[in-house]
C-alpha cells in the first residue's frame, strides 16, 4: 500500500498502536451476534494475531482482582470473568513473533522477587516482548481476596510502586554482562529483600513498564519510571494538556520527552460513508447501554436503589445521596450532585428519557468516520502532540480488530506515520526506547 | 465390578535432576521440544519442577509457552504455596488449563528455607510439617474457587441484558490458619472443572520409622501424604522396590477412603530416576514397569531422566511401544483433556448441588 513515489514530507512524528483485549466493562458488546468467547484462547490468539499483522506495538491485557459488586452482588450487565495475563502471554508468545505481550498486574496485591521473576520468564520466552503495566490498588474489598488484605492506605499505593518497580530492576540487573548471578539486597519503607536472583538477564534487560493512573502522585511515578503512559484522556485538549503536563515532569528525572510515551486508550468506529460511521457509532452506543445499564448507571451516581424506575422515562427528582455505596470495585465519582444536576438539566432540556441521557452522556467513540478520516484524525492527534499513540479498544470480541488493521493502518503507512514492516525484535526496539543502562546493582534508575 | 486392568499412567519430567551439572535452559524451544517427544510418545502429562531458589524459569510460564505448540500432553508445573497468594496460585493454574484447552495441573510444593523466605521478605521460614499444613488449605482453597464458577454461569441473555447468571458464582468465604479468601473466581470455571491435582510424596517411612530420620522429618512426611490423600488426584511416590511402592499406595488410598474420598480417585504413580544407555534399556524398562504394575505397586510411572533429550528420546522410541505390545498403553487417546488421558472423571461444581437442592 505504501507508494514510493509520493513526495518526500517532512519527517513526521511516528504513531505507535497497541490493542487492547476488550474488558469487563459496557465498551465491550457481548450481545451482539458476532460476539465469540472471551475467554477460550482462540480469542486471545485472533485478536494477537490481528495485531501483529497490523504491525502493532503491543497486545495489552488489563486486570481486576475481585469481581465487581452492586447492591452486594456480583455485576452480571458485563463481561465478567477473565483469564489471568501472564500465564495467557506466555501462550500468546508461541502464535506471535514480533508484538509485544503487556500485562496488568497489582504492584499491591504481589511482591517484588515473584513478579520480577515471572517478568523476566516472560520477556525470555518471547525473546524480549514482555511489559508490566503497574497498577495500584488500595481497596479493601479486593483485599478480600489476598492473605495482604485490603491494608495499605490511599496515599501508600505509589511509594509502594515506585519502590516494587525499583527493586525489581535491582534483580533485573543483578546479573553482570558476562552471565553470573550476583547477590542483591534491599532495604526500603515496603520491602526488604535480599537473595539472589535465579533468571538472568532477559533479552529486553528490564521489561517495558508502563503506568495507568492520573493523579498528581500517579504522572510523578510515571515521569520518574515508566516507558509507558496508559491515559484515559482521549479528547484532544485534554490530551494535550495531559501530555505536556507529564511530559514537562521528565526532565526532573533526567529524562528526555522521547523516553515516555503517551497512549491513551481510544475507540473506533469505521464506515463507508462517515454518516454510516455515525449510525454505526449510534447503534453501538445503543447496544452499550441496556436499559439495566442505563438504570445500574444512574444507581452509581444517585447511590441509592433506583430499580423502580423506567429507564424510558425521566430522571430521578431525589437527590443523591453523598454517602451512598452501592458499588463495589469501582472508581467513585467525586461530586454525584453535580453530575446528576447536568444530567437533568441535559434531560430537561432535549427531553431525554434516563436510557436515552445515559447514551449521550457516557462513552462516545473517540474516532468515528471512513478509514481515512480515522486516520487523519489520529495523526493529527499525534502531529499536534495530543499523544504518542493509542491503546486501541475494540467493541468486540476476537473480529473487533480486523477492520481496523485492513482498512486504518495501510492509511497511516501511507501518510508515512506508521512502520511497514517490524525493524526490530523487541517491544523496546518497536517503542524506540534504548536499552536500559545496567546499574551496579545497588539502588534502580536515578 | 471386575474392570479390566486400567492402562498403566505414564509421565516424564522435563528438568534434569538437580546436580546433575546439565546447563540450565533459559529458552522457549528446548521445552517445546522436549514437550512434542513427550507428546510423540502419548505419554499423559509432562512435569516441571519449579521453586524460588532454583535457577530457571518460572514453571507455569515455561508450560502456558508450550501450551499452543502442542496439542494432547498434560502440562504439570510445580507451584509453591507458601509466599505465593492462594488467590494467584488458582488463577494462573486456571488459566494454563484455558490456554491448553483442558491439559492443566499443578504440583503442590513448599518453600521451607530461610533463603527463600529473604527472597519475600514477608514471613520467617516455618517447619516442614507447618507449611504442608498451609499447602493443605491452599490446595482445598484453590479448588474451591476453581468451582466457584458453575460450569454454565455464563448465560448470555439478551434480553435480560445479563452475561452471567449471578447466582452461579459463589464467594468461596475460605478461612485457613493463616489467611482468608473471599472469592469468587476472577477466571471462569477450567475446561477440566479441576486441573488435575499432584503431590510428591516422599518415600514411606515403613511401619518401624526408618533408622536415623527424626521424628521431625516423621512429622512432615505425614503432613504431606496427608495434603496428598486429601486434595491430590495424582500422587507421586518415590520408591526403589514394588513393594514399598505398593505399600505407600495402599496406605494413601486407605487415608483417602478414611478422608471419604473414593480411592480410586487418587492415583498413585511411583517415581524413579532413568538414565537409559541404548534401545535394549529402554525394552528393559518396559518390562521393570509391566511388572511393577503387575504387582499392584504403582497405577503408573512418572519418570525422571538423568537426560531428558536423551532418554526422552529412547523412552518414546523404545519403552512406549514394547508398553503398547503388552497392551499397557492404549493405542488412541479416549479424549482432549489430562483428566481424560489419566481415567480421572471431570468433577461437578461442589456449589451446584446446593442450589439445585434449594
Ligand atoms: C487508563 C487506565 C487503566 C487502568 N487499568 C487498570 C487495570 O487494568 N487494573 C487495575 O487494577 N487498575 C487499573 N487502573 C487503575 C489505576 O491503577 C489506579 O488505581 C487508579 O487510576 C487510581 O490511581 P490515580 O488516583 O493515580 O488515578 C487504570 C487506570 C487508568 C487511568
Amino acid at each position: 500500500m505504501m507508494s514510493p513515489t509520493s513526495p518526500t514530507p517532512p519527517p513526521r512524528k511516528q504513531i505507535h498502536l497497541a490493542a487492547h483485549f476488550p474488558g469487563v466493562n459496557n465498551t465491550t458488546v457481548w450481545a451482539d451476534p458476532g460476539s465469540g468467547s472471551h475467554i477460550a484462547f482462540s480469542s486471545f490468539a485472533h485478536l494477537a494475531r490481528t495485531a501483529e499483522r497490523g504491525l502493532f506495538d503491543f497486545f495489552f491485557l488489563a486486570e481486576g482482582l475481585r469481581l465487581r459488586e452492586h447492591k452486594g452482588r456480583i455485576h452480571d450487565l458485563d463481561v465478567v470473568g477473565r483469564p489471568e495475563s501472564l500465564t495467557v502471554l506466555s501462550a500468546l508468545a508461541a502464535v506471535t513473533e514480533r508484538l509485544g505481550l503487556a500485562a496488568t498486574v497489582s504492584a499491591t496485591f504481589n511482591e517484588p522477587y515473584e513478579l520480577a521473576r515471572r517478568l523476566a520468564s516472560l520477556d525470555h520466552l518471547s525473546g524480549g516482548r514482555a511489559a508490566w503495566n503497574v497498577v495500584t490498588t488500595s481497596d479493601a474489598f479486593t483485599g478480600e481476596n489476598f492473605r495482604r488484605g485490603g491494608y495499605l492506605d490511599r496515599a501508600d499505593r505509589y511509594t509502594r510502586a515506585a519502590e516494587f518497580v525499583a527493586t525489581a530492576r535491582e534483580l533485573w540487573d543483578s546479573w553482570t554482562a558476562d552471565g553470573q548471578p550476583r547477590p542483591f539486597a534491599h532495604r526500603g519503607e515496603h520491602f526488604a529483600v535480599h537473595g539472589e536472583f535465579t533468571v538472568p538477564r532477559s533479552p529486553q534487560g528490564h521489561p517495558v513498564v508502563i503506568q495507568a493512573g492520573d493523579s498528581p502522585e500517579g504522572r510523578e511515578f510515571a515521569a520518574s519510571a515508566a516507558d509507558v503512559i496508559f491515559t484515559r484522556h482521549s479528547g484532544a485538549e485534554a490530551g494535550r494538556a495531559f501530555y505536556a503536563d507529564v511530559k514537562g515532569r521528565l526532565a526532573r528525572y533526567g529524562r528526555r520527552p522521547g523516553d515516555l510515551k503517551i497512549m491513551p486508550g481510544v475507540t473506533f468506529v469505521l464506515g463507508d460513508t462517515a454518516a454510516e460511521a455515525q449510525e454505526h457509532a449510534a447503534e453501538i452506543r445503543r447496544r452499550q447501554v441496556s436499559p439495566q445499564h442505563a438504570l445500574l448507571a444512574l444507581e452509581q451516581v444517585w447511590g441509592v436503589d433506583l430499580s423502580a424506575y423506567d429507564p424510558d422515562g425521566p430522571l430521578p427528582d431525589i437527590d443523591p445521596d453523598p454517602h451512598g455505596e452501592l458499588a463495589q470495585g469501582r472508581v467513585r465519582i467525586a461530586d454525584p450532585k453535580a453530575v446528576a444536576d447536568k444530567w437533568r438539566a441535559l434531560s430537561r432540556a432535549k427531553g431525554l428519557s434516563i436510557r436515552e441521557t445515559v447514551i449521550e452522556t457516557t462513552g462516545r467513540q473517540s474516532f468515528i468516520g471512513t478509514a481515512q478520516d480515522v486516520a487523519a484524525q489520529m495523526d493529527a492527534f499525534v502531529q499536534t502532540d495530543a499523544a504518542d499513540g493509542f491503546i486501541l479498544v475494540p467493541h468486540l470480541t476476537p473480529g473487533g480488530l480486523d477492520p481496523f488493521v485492513d482498512r486504518v493502518v495501510p492509511l497511516l503507512q501511507e501518510r508515512g506515520v506508521f512502520r511497514t514492516e517490524y525493524s526490530g525484535a523487541t517491544l523496546r526496539s518497536h517503542l524506540g526506547l534504548p536499552e536500559p543502562a545496567r546499574t551496579g546493582g545497588k539502588g534502580g534508575r536515578p | 465390578m471386575s474392570a479390566p486392568r486400567p492402562p498403566l499412567r505414564l509421565a516424564v519430567a522435563l528438568d534434569a535432576p538437580p546436580g546433575s551439572g546439565a546447563p540450565v535452559p533459559y529458552d522457549a524451544q528446548h521445552f517445546v521440544a522436549l514437550a512434542r517427544r513427550a507428546e510423540r510418545g502419548a505419554l499423559d502429562f509432562v512435569t516441571l519442577g519449579d521453586s524460588f531458589a532454583r535457577p530457571g524459569l518460572d514453571a507455569p510460564a515455561v508450560l502456558a509457552r508450550v501450551a499452543p505448540a502442542t496439542d494432547h500432553i498434560g502440562l504439570v508445573p510445580t507451584v509453591t504455596t507458601t509466599h505465593t497468594e492462594p488467590f494467584h496460585v488458582s488463577t494462573a493454574v486456571a488459566t494454563l488449563d484455558w490456554v491448553s484447552r483442558g491439559r492443566a495441573g499443578w504440583a503442590v510444593a513448599v518453600s521451607t528455607t530461610e533463603a527463600d523466605a529473604a527472597l519475600f521478605g514477608r514471613r520467617a521460614a516455618a517447619p516442614p510439617a507447618e507449611v504442608w499444613r498451609e499447602a493443605g488449605e491452599v490446595a482445598d482453597v484453590v479448588a474451591r474457587l476453581w468451582d466457584s464458577w458453575e460450569d454454565d454461569a455464563e448465560i448470555r441473555d439478551r434480553a435480560g441484558g445479563r452475561f452471567i447468571d449471578r447466582d452461579k458464582l459463589h464467594h468461596v468465604d475460605f478461612t485457613g490458619s493463616s489467611f482468608a479468601v473471599r472469592g469468587p473466581s476472577i477466571v471462569p470455571r477450567p475446561p477440566q472443572g479441576r486441573p488435575v491435582t499432584l503431590v510428591d510424596v516422599p518415600p514411606a517411612a515403613g511401619p518401624a520409622g526408618v533408622p536415623g530420620a527424626g521424628e521431625t522429618t516423621d512429622v512432615s512426611d505425614r503432613a504431606v501424604r496427608e495434603v496428598a490423600a486429601a486434595h491430590a488426584d495424582v500422587a507421586l511416590v518415590r520408591a526403589d522396590d514394588p513393594q514399598t511402592a505398593g505399600a505407600a499406595r495402599a496406605e494413601l488410598r486407605a487415608r483417602a477412603r478414611a478422608l471419604g474420598r473414593d480411592p480410586d480417585l487418587l492415583l498413585v504413580l511411583a517415581s524413579l530416576p532413568v538414565e537409559l544407555a541404548g534401545p535394549a534399556d529402554a525394552a528393559g524398562l518396559a518390562e521393570l514397569l509391566g511388572d511393577w504394575h503387575a504387582a499392584g505397586a504403582a497405577d503408573g510411572f512418572h519418570l525422571r531422566p538423568a537426560d531428558p533429550a536423551r532418554d526422552l528420546a529412547l523412552l518414546v522410541d523404545g519403552t512406549v511401544p514394547a508398553l503398547r505390545d503388552r497392551g499397557l498403553r492404549p493405542p488412541g487417546r479416549p479424549g482432549g483433556t489430562l483428566r481424560d488421558h489419566l481415567g480421572l472423571p471431570r468433577p461437578a461444581s461442589r456449589y451446584a448441588p446446593a442450589r439445585e437442592g434449594s
